[in-house]
């Protein structure tokens, strides 16, 4: 049988080969609850299974990134309920200044090429960056993976999407996923596994893959999976201290719903005007859009490298007066290697106002929401009404949000 | 435990437009609206099931328990609220016989071990074939997706099988009463 590379992953974590269609039990290498959610897991635990023990602690971990630290008094309890379970239990918890749960899981090599990993936040398809399989689910299915080490899961169909020609600076992999978007829409990959392949995404960084994968949740898609190049199999080597990973591909003649190729030569910055991800324009065909505040971060955008091309163009700049710049750490690493590299004095010289790690402008209030009337660009994933205020949100690369914090309008660089 | 029934008889609520059509994409907002989300006990959940679709309002006094729903494609897309799946068991409604379900429905369906029936080109078949009408009696077998006409032991539709980790669910009546000592 022909394989996809989702249907071998699954298969590779069933008792049986799996195909597209199927309900199948499916092992999980990691299980995780971040303070959304988290504590509604605790307490289905405690509920259906009182006194029993979870399957393996060293593959169970909760991640507190939403509102870190908590700002209001329903998170610092559901923090707290977390960590003295935690501690009952003997889970590991990765705190309030670690960063993004998905970022850090990658980080610290607990998310390799081929793994399965659930967790109750809706972008852990990031993993897809890595070639791992990553799904978020609600707080019933957690617990059930908490105490079981499996879930059930419908082997998704699968499509291809290929990537080809070459993009140069200011073009991001952000502007590729967006267009992406523009192309396929917000159901193109309903219910389907991605897999991404092309010269576009071979060349791709860690970083820039992240930044693709995590926008396959505005296509409908389940997970987007990039196969990882060597030089990114060895930094996850590394990471991880497994020198034997392969990384999972497709067999030859496998079966795809839908094929769709792209030559992104000529790529220009585009932007996702408010209220939809997938409402995508080329930056260049706004008029003088007015901005009041930028935001860089996010599971999506929130890597050294996208804080790198922000200061590059902030460099001996100042934000607009108008302007408020918002930067947000993905996480502590991220953080360190910015202090490091100087992109913090950077920032801060440049005006910017420096946030400590997490998922920031998506979760509600961490660095401030948008008020009525307000325009923001954000890196972020998503900008549907209310989900970073009242205001209007434009979605776009660091670049072009760097660029915009400098005009006071929406700018490509 | 003892394994639940596999064979489920009852009469078909068939939920047809004005054309006779099996309707496809029943929300989560027809079945049971957001409006009535503060309630969280089971029991009543049940009178506000179909509560917000069109033509149907006298669905839960006239449901009895027993009695097995059908409908088109995409039932049950939109929001993820529970109570649309629970308003079902809480009349006695045993199962549900639709083409296709949304995504996040049927995960909780599942999750709850509440049966739900696919049927591969139901909306088009009904159409055709006028082999089962509103209110009859029928048995659907859930290991096998066979239904059948009750009185004559015709088969009248032909189903896919509910998979071996729905039956898993469907037998401990629900994801969270499972665990690592009856399935490994």
């Amino acid at each position: 049988m022909k394989q996809t590379a989702i249907e071998k992953i699954i298969s590779n974590h069933s008792d049986h080969q799996v195909k597209a269609g199927e309900i199948v039990w499916m092992k999980l290498d990691v299980r995780s609850a971040r303070d959304f959610g988290g504590a509604n897991v605790v307490k289905n635990l405690k509920t259906y299974y009182p006194g029993q023990p979870l399957d393996d602690l060293k593959k169970t971990f909760f991640t507190f990134d939403t509102v870190v630290p908590a700002n209001n008094i329903p998170y610092a309890n559901n923090q707290q309920i977390c960590r003295d379970y935690a501690e009952e239990m003997g889970i590991k918890v990765y705190d309030v200044n670690a960063g993004i749960g998905s970022h850090v899981m990658i980080e610290e090599g607990r998310a390799l090429p081929g793994y399965t990993l659930v967790g109750t936040d809706s972008h852990l398809n990031i993993f897809g960056a890595v070639g791992a399989f990553g799904q978020g689910m609600g707080d019933q299915d957690i617990a059930f993976a908490f105490r079981n080490g499996f879930t059930w899961f419908e082997v998704p169909e699968s499509m291809r999407i290929i990537l080809n020609g070459e993009i140069k600076y200011p073009v991001s992999a952000k502007d590729v996923v967006l267009a992406v978007l523009e192309r396929i829409g917000s159901k193109g990959a309903l219910g389907r596994a991605i897999e991404f392949t092309g010269s576009v995404v071979d060349r791709l960084d860690l970083a820039g893959r992240i930044t693709l994968a995590s926008m396959v949740t505005e296509m409908g898609g389940i997970i987007g999976l990039i196969s990882p190049n060597k030089a990114i199999l060895d930094e996850l080597k590394k990471k991880s201290g497994h020198y034997t990973l392969e990384p999972i591909v497709a067999d030859e003649g496998a079966e795809y719903v839908e094929t769709i190729e792209m030559n992104l030569n000529g790529l220009e910055p585009m932007i996702a005007a408010p209220p939809k991800p997938d409402n995508v324009v080329k930056v260049s065909s706004l008029k003088k859009v007015a901005v009041d505040s930028i935001f860089i971060g996010s599971c999506t955008n929130g890597r050294t490298e996208d804080f790198k091309v922000a200061a590059d163009i902030l460099r001996g700049r100042k934000v607009h007066p108008k302007v408020m710049m918002k930067i947000v750490p993905a996480t502590r690493r991220v953080f360190t290697e910015m202090l490091k590299l100087g992109i913090v004095q950077e920032l801060h010289e440049a005006g910017a106002i420096i946030s400590n790690p997490g998922c920031g402008g998506c979760a509600s209030g961490q660095i401030g929401m948008t008020g009525k009337g307000e325009v923001q660009v954000s890196t972020s994933n998503r900008n549907f009404l209310g989900k970073q205020g009242d205001g209007e949100t434009y979605l776009a690369s660091p670049a072009v949000a760097a660029a915009s914090a400098i005009t006071g309008y929406i700018t490509a660089p | 435990m003892a394994e639940k029934q596999k064979i489920l008889k009852g009469r078909i609520w068939l939920m047809t437009d004005e054309n006779n059509t099996l309707i496809d994409d029943i929300d989560t907002d027809m079945i049971f609206h957001n409006a009535h989300l503060a309630i969280t006990d089971i029991k009543e959940m049940g009178q506000h099931a179909f509560g917000n679709l069109k033509n149907w309002k006298h669905f839960p006094k006239e449901a009895k328990p027993g009695d097995i729903v059908m409908a088109g494609r995409n039932f049950g897309s939109g929001s993820s609220r529970q109570q649309a799946v629970d308003c079902f068991p809480s009349l006695g409604v045993t199962a549900l016989i639709c083409e296709s379900y949304g995504a996040i429905y049927k995960r909780n369906a599942i999750n709850s071990g509440f049966p739900i029936v696919i049927i591969p080109g139901l909306v088009e078949q009904l159409k055709k074939s006028k082999k089962i009408k509103h209110l009859q009696n029928i048995e659907i077998n859930l290991e096998t997706g066979i239904v059948k006409d009750v009185e004559s032991g015709e088969i009248v539709l032909n189903g896919l099988p509910l998979s071996p980790v729905q039956i898993d669910i469907y037998n401990v009546g629900g994801l969270l009463n499972l665990s690592l000592d009856n399935k490994g």
